[in-house]
């Protein structure tokens, strides 16, 4: 049972190094992630918020339109995320210092 | 063991500094359209200058500022202004979180930057309360605090 674990660990450990070889590099200009339009034709994402990011929502510092307008439904998440934690804090540790006070 | 709150000169420069980190954390929320940061760094160093007080003046006087049943449900507030914000914008005939649709400005471009900045406040709330509520949780029932 141990061994197949851990074969099954090393064999997903050299397909994520075998899928990252197929990355662009760092800083290429050529990269598809790069460049103004996208495949189909349209605007690529990166390059619509530098565009648009202080005519859309007058604010100049662009990390900010990105988090909390472009992808507010991300920051939600994460809120959710920092509240379930906060959540589960207090049903670990409350909850069980209560049922020892009461023996 | 020596407590900590029997340690005058840590009290006071504590009691000193924290009101200038809250400043500044506020400064860093709604500073955050034109500089970096935002509500998660606003909202963390609210919880830093909360936790200040706690640990050098100990967690029963620290009572006094902000007490130990509030911050789960600051969190659950900030949550829910978050929340709030981008239901309204669907209420008033936009999509969820299309704040363009909170008409609060004449102008798209304005009410969307006001919209952001309700958010940012909702993140700060929830993050300052729950980072609070954290440590109280972790540190209940210790007697020496």
């Amino acid at each position: 049972m141990k061994v197949g674990n851990y074969i099954v660990l090393i064999t997903f450990f050299v397909l994520m190094i075998y899928a990252s070889l197929g990355f662009p590099n760092r800083g290429d200009a050529n990269a598809r992630m790069h460049q103004e339009k996208s495949l189909a034709g349209s605007i690529n994402a990166p390059s619509y918020y530098i565009h648009y990011a202080e005519r859309d929502d007058h604010t100049p510092n662009m990390v900010t339109v990105i988090l909390a307008d472009y992808r507010s439904y991300d920051t939600l998440g994460e809120e959710t995320v920092i509240l379930t934690a906060g959540l589960i804090c207090f049903l670990l540790l409350r909850k069980k210092r209560t049922a020892n006070d009461q023996k | 063991m020596i407590r900590n709150e029997d340690n005058p000169i840590v009290g006071l420069v504590s009691r000193i500094v924290s009101p200038f980190i809250m400043l500044f954390a506020l400064y860093i929320i709604f500073h955050g359209h034109y500089s970096p940061g935002g509500g998660f760094q606003g909202g963390t160093m609210l919880a830093a200058s909360l936790l200040l007080i706690r640990l050098a003046m100990g967690s029963e006087i620290a009572q006094l500022q902000f007490k130990r049943s509030w911050g789960t449900p600051l969190g659950s507030i900030g949550v829910l202004i978050y929340f709030a914000t981008g239901f309204t914008a669907m209420l008033m005939g936009g999509t969820f979180l299309n704040y363009e649709f909170l008409s609060l400005s004449e102008i798209a471009s304005h009410t969307r930057s006001i919209g952001v900045l309700l958010v940012e406040i909702g993140v700060g709330l929830a993050v300052m309360g729950i980072l609070v509520a954290i440590y109280d949780d972790l540190l209940e029932g210790d007697p020496d605090v």
